[in-house]
């Protein structure tokens, strides 16, 4: 069935198809009426699932983790200031091996306050354990919540959904709904890690100590790890059934490319209409666009990249006394690149809502190829009030 | 250079304390009271801009901080508190003011309203009670009533509300007083009378949210006051009266409700210093003496 649907109804639907148990989240804008949705769905007995709204951010995350210490699917959509409350307790759902999925529309942090978008909520908790997906359509949000669900459960690690703050959570497009019996096949009940069972009662999460303790975190690091080929699988799974396809990353354009930019999000929307502009020019330029943050995928990244002279990353948050964030990672992986190693160039744009327009993507692609090229520093703002 | 008595004029009337900007709150608003019941309280006490400094957290309500002319802090959701107690024990001569909605003081930030109360600092809380969230368009407050619809209670809310007096009075704070944005000449008294009290005092001011709970709130809570200064018998220094009058079902309070003197966490600091600074220095050879097997 297809539907005209925001990207925050997006969520709402696909949380209900996947049969979730337990929610937990507080109001934030953007995200508040994927919260108003669900809590609607429950209280109508659409969806056989307890829905609280519970009093912060950081007291969602902490019910999400004693719901899915029992074993239950469980879901919750935050922002922002929201998602960086939760930071304590996204550790705890990650070490714990719990498969919480959450939906996270990106928004930029304070100070000073704002409530549009851009990524740097989201890419400030990449040390968290958590699986990281970025998407460009309604579609891609409806579809990665469920394939979330199947990769978290498969390796037993969290994993939440980006979708940027009012371009896609506030803006209706076509989204072909799919079956329940379908997502139904898609999405079976897995066996959880370490649920609690009355019948064998343990305590979970006790102190341990030096003698341990890093096991259990080169445990969770290969969890992470296994999640890449997980993604991949679930991938083809996933296109089998509903026939839409979601590579680790997408390359568009790639094959030839002197100059490639990289993006996540939205903005690759723009960067796709700049690409295919100036292909008509007969110019090599391409565009990789990364769907999969966490884990990481250096394999697509390295040999979509190695052929290239040249690679522009656009980025939508900056470390502030280094880079910007999708460009270190990029420029890590190329360097164990066993192909060649294109020069890579790193800007900055987008922050708190402002419009990536065709122009800068343009202007980047002139800096990277021809004037100024010289003049390019670690960060590179495009867009900028002088 | 330009010492701030150079920089600032001090407003001569109630209006000229407001900054300018023009509020986002909707027509009718129940903080538009407050804001000018603020600012008839600053020209009452003569309070200079430079002097003052008003911290609030996230929602409808916490705007007000960019609509006075005096310091402002619009800091993060739930945390205007330990903000503005930052603040005062950094500079304790400013004019501490907090302020915010239900849901900063009561939900997310609740975690510091006991400890504001039981300290005791100097400062003064105005939470702006709508019990709903505005900001996000009418979800659940912690303040919301029971059965109460909103956006996310569609069929009525099963959770019991916080009654913010009683939880005041429990913790321990030295002043607690209701207003009613409805009536800015009672609401400046009872602002004042927190301003000056020595000590951490907490105000609820029931301020309607028209939007997402309706006009006739304004008219519902007006049936319902009950002036504690038309009661002679009302003692505000009486814990237990208080509680009582705090837990009221049949008719709204307002007024002052618990008044307590007791040393402010600058006077008790002040005396651990002294204390601390007679007592002799332990000299190293004292130490090993004590320590000696």
């Amino acid at each position: 069935m297809k539907a005209l649907i925001t990207g925050n109804e997006a969520v709402s639907i696909a949380v209900k198809l996947a049969r979730v148990e337990v929610i937990a989240t507080y109001p934030i804008t953007p995200q508040t009426n994927i919260s108003e949705k669900l809590s609607l769905y429950c209280s109508r007995g659409e969806m056989d699932a307890d829905f609280i709204k519970v009093e912060s951010e950081h007291s969602a995350m902490a019910t999400l983790v004693g719901a899915a210490s029992t074993g239950v699917r469980t879901f919750t959509a935050t922002s922002s200031q929201g998602l960086a409350l939760m930071h304590e307790l996204l550790h705890w759902a990650s070490g714990a091996r719990l498969p919480i999925v959450m939906a996270n529309v990106n928004r930029a942090l304070g100070a000073p306050w704002n409530i549009w978008c851009d990524h740097s909520d989201s890419l400030s908790q990449r040390d968290t354990g958590w699986l990281q997906f970025y998407c460009e359509s309604c579609q891609e949000v409806l579809d990665t919540v469920l394939i979330a669900f199947r990769v978290a459960e498969t390796v037993s690690t969290p994993a939440m959904v980006m979708l940027d703050g009012f371009i896609l959570s506030h803006t209706a497009e076509p989204v072909d709904i799919p079956e329940q019996e379908m997502v139904d096949k898609f999405l079976p009940r897995q066996k959880p890690l370490a649920p609690i069972d009355p019948k064998d009662p343990h305590t979970l999460h006790a102190v341990t100590g030096p003698d341990y303790f890093m096991e259990f975190k080169e445990k969770q690091y290969e969890a992470a790890r296994r999640a890449e080929q997980a993604a991949r699988e679930v991938s083809v799974e996933f296109a089998k059934i509903f026939g839409r396809n979601y590579p680790l990353t997408e390359g568009f354009m790639c094959d030839d490319a002197e100059t490639v930019i990289v993006a996540a999000g939205t903005s690759a929307g723009t960067c796709r209409y700049v690409v295919r502009k100036l292909r008509e020019q007969g110019r090599k330029v391409g565009l990789m666009r990364v769907r999969t943050f966490r884990p990481f995928p250096f394999e697509e990244v390295n040999s979509l990249l190695a052929a290239a002279k040249r690679v522009a990353v656009l980025d939508q948050a900056v470390s502030p006394g280094s880079e910007g964030v999708l460009f270190q990672e990029v420029k890590a992986s190329l360097y164990e690149s066993a192909g060649g190693r294109p020069a890579v160039y790193g800007f900055v744009s987008g922050l708190g809502g402002r419009d990536i327009v065709p122009e800068y993507i343009e202007e980047m692609i002139e800096k990277v190829e021809n004037s100024g090229k010289e003049k390019l520093d670690r960060v590179n703002w495009l867009g900028l009030k002088k | 250079m330009v010492t701030t008595e150079q920089a600032v004029k001090q407003p001569v009337t109630p209006e000229e304390y407001k900054s300018g900007l023009k509020p986002v709150w909707c027509p009718g608003c129940g903080d538009y009271g407050v804001l000018n019941a603020l600012c008839q309280v600053y020209h009452r006490l003569g309070l200079k801009p430079e002097e003052t400094m008003i911290f609030s957290g996230i929602g409808c309500s916490s705007r007000i901080t960019g609509y006075l002319k005096s310091y402002g802090f619009n800091s993060v959701h739930g945390r205007a508190l330990p903000i503005a107690m930052g603040a005062k024990l950094a500079r304790p001569k400013l004019n501490v003011i907090a302020a915010g909605g239900d849901g900063d003081a009561f939900s997310i930030g609740i975690g510091h309203f006991p400890h504001a109360c039981r300290r005791n600092i100097d400062m003064t809380y105005i939470v702006m009670d709508n019990h709903i969230y505005g900001l996000t368009k009418g979800q659940l407050s912690p303040t919301s009533p029971h059965d109460m619809l909103t956006t996310t209670s569609k069929f009525g809310s099963i959770e019991t509300p916080i009654n913010p007096i009683l939880l005041a009075i429990g913790c321990q704070a030295t002043f607690v007083a209701r207003a009613f944005s409805g009536n800015i000449k009672h609401m400046v008294d009872v602002i004042t009378k927190g301003i000056e009290h020595r000590g951490f005092s907490f105000i609820q001011v029931l301020s309607p949210c028209v939007t997402f709970i309706g006009k006739d709130q304004f008219l519902i809570i007006k049936n319902l006051l009950h002036y504690l200064e038309d009661d002679p018998d009302y003692d505000p220094s009486h814990r237990t009266s208080a509680f009582h009058v705090a837990d009221e079902k049949d008719r709204i309070s307002v007024g002052v409700i618990y008044q307590k003197k007791k040393p402010t966490y600058m006077d008790q600091l002040e005396i651990l210093r002294q204390n601390a600074a007679s007592k002799k220095k332990k000299k190293l050879a004292d130490l090993v003496e004590i320590f000696r097997p």
